[in-house]
């Protein structure tokens, strides 16, 4: 299965393509890219040379153009959709049908995904966007079981990508507006959840609070991990109880599924993680690279170890195994 | 891995003229090697940044547009825009981007205040620009420089083992 890396600066780039990627997504510097963090991302030259670097080696690389176009604000999108065409970006990953519709009508030679944040997670919708757009690949939400993501691939003609590691959304990607209810600024539109510009750190005894836009969403008690600023992982007082009420502090992983993954027929395994550093980079894709290639009994070995990277230094299956139904 | 007790004790008998002589050096020295650091940070290269080694009784702060590095004792450390603490170790690594400012956090090996905008986007920089400490100062060495280089990689490689 192809294993698809993120890399959020150049260097970064530049670790997970030696790392073992075969394929490196990244974004712009601006609001078309749902990791729009200050510091981050590529300007077009920085592009156009990411993808020599990428070629060079084998490595495909694909632009994320993964929010929604603001009215009046179109053209910010296109131009970002005309740049990466232009730098020879393998594929542009897109949520947007308009930007689909652009795409498809302006560089139809141009390979299509759709994004996680196109929220596509039925037949009749992934047919839909094929049909429509062309959409070679679609990437799936983290909604779905194992044997759901079968049904969809055996009436889809499409290839399919998943997560298989790094951050977990509280699974209504491309429709979750939490973040925009206390800071204005929600991923879908502006490409940051809990803007950095909103959140603050303060230390109050041995713990350590988090506040967003002068909201506390959580305390970490003396040596309890941590995990992002985000509403979704926030505790909560509800009724009697103080917890957890969307989701807890975890990463996703998925290594142990790999078969049954390809036996449901994925063909791509992405890696979360744009906003992350290139030593985070270099070290999971080279993992995750390592365990593809083992023999399963010995892939846990090569995965070991990550769990501690990972947010709030746990992980899960998520939805792919839905416990919880 | 935090500094043993012994070097901790010598390091903070220092006087404080000739660690910000230190800091000068090895902070102009790779500023000049790095000029696009400033490009990532954009506006906030005009902000504020301290950085406090928990095993050390000193505290830098850094003003990018400035090209400038100040040293303070602890107690005589003035207010900043953003401000990060942890192992003098953790810090270094994390200037050189050879850790993930994310994992770190996550472990509370770090703690973080002020402006997160600004540490953002200067975590971003340093993690694009390529520190290299040995390599970046070894040109100041003059003819010991690869001796130097070897040396601080040496060193290097024993502190990030004891990270990792």
């Amino acid at each position: 299965m192809e294993l698809i890396c993120p890399a959020g600066t150049p260097a970064a780039y530049r670790e997970a393509a030696d790392a073992g990627a075969d394929a490196i997504y990244c974004g712009f510097r601006n609001d078309t890219n749902a990791r729009n963090f200050p510091g981050l991302n590529f300007s077009t030259p920085e592009l156009v040379e990411a993808v020599a670097y990428g070629r060079a080696r084998g490595v495909g690389t694909y632009v994320a153009l993964n929010t929604f176009m603001r009215a009046g604000d179109e053209d910010l999108w296109y131009r970002a959709a005309g740049d990466a065409v232009a730098a020879g970006a393998e594929a542009l990953i897109v949520a947007d049908m308009a930007l689909m519709a652009h795409v498809a009508e302006r560089y139809p030679e141009q390979r299509l995904h759709v994004s996680v944040q196109a929220s596509a997670s039925n037949v009749d919708a992934i047919n839909f966007l094929v049909s429509s757009f062309g959409a070679r690949r679609l990437v799936l939400p983290r909604v779905l079981t194992i044997p759901e993501i079968a049904a969809i691939a055996r009436n889809v003609n499409c290839e399919l990508e998943v997560f298989a590691f790094g951050g977990l959304c509280v699974m209504a990607e491309g429709r979750c507006s939490l973040s925009s209810y206390v800071t204005g600024q929600s991923p879908n539109m502006h490409g940051v959840c809990s803007p950095a510009s909103h959140v603050r750190y303060r230390e109050d005894g041995e713990d350590m609070v988090s506040e967003l836009a002068g909201f506390t969403i959580n305390r970490f008690g003396p040596g309890e991990p941590a995990g992002y600023p985000t509403l979704c992982k926030g505790r909560f007082h509800i009724a009697e109880d103080d917890g957890y009420a969307f989701e807890d502090p975890v990463s996703l992983d998925v290594m142990n599924h790999i078969e049954a993954l390809a036996d449901a027929g994925v063909t791509a395994l992405k890696i979360e993680g744009r906003q992350r550093g290139k030593a985070y980079v270099a070290e999971v894709v080279r993992r995750l690279k390592d365990a593809l290639n083992s023999a399963p009994a010995d892939r846990a070995q090569h995965v070991e170890g990550l769990r501690l990277l990972s947010e709030g230094q746990r992980t899960t299956t998520g939805a792919y195994e839905k416990k919880w139904r | 891995m935090i500094l043993p007790r012994r070097l901790t004790m010598v390091l903070d008998r220092v006087p404080l003229t000739v660690v910000q002589r230190v800091a000068d050096l090895v902070f102009q020295q790779a500023i000049k090697q790095h000029p696009q650091l400033f490009d990532r940070l954009g506006t906030h290269a005009g902000k504020r940044y301290r950085f406090t080694p928990a095993d050390l009784d000193l505290s830098f702060v850094i003003e990018p547009q400035r090209k400038r590095i100040k040293v303070y004792r602890k107690k005589a450390t003035p207010t900043v825009d953003a401000a990060a603490a942890g192992p003098m170790v953790t810090l270094l690594a994390l200037l050189e981007g050879r850790l993930d400012g994310d994992a770190v956090f996550f472990s509370r090996s770090l703690t973080l205040t002020g402006d997160m905008e600004a540490m953002l986007a200067l975590r971003n920089a340093l993690d694009d620009c390529g520190f290299d400490l040995p390599t970046d100062l070894a040109p100041a060495a003059g003819p010991f420089a690869p001796v130097f280089r070897q040396l601080a990689q040496r060193v290097r490689e024993h502190a990030l083992a004891g990270i990792a």
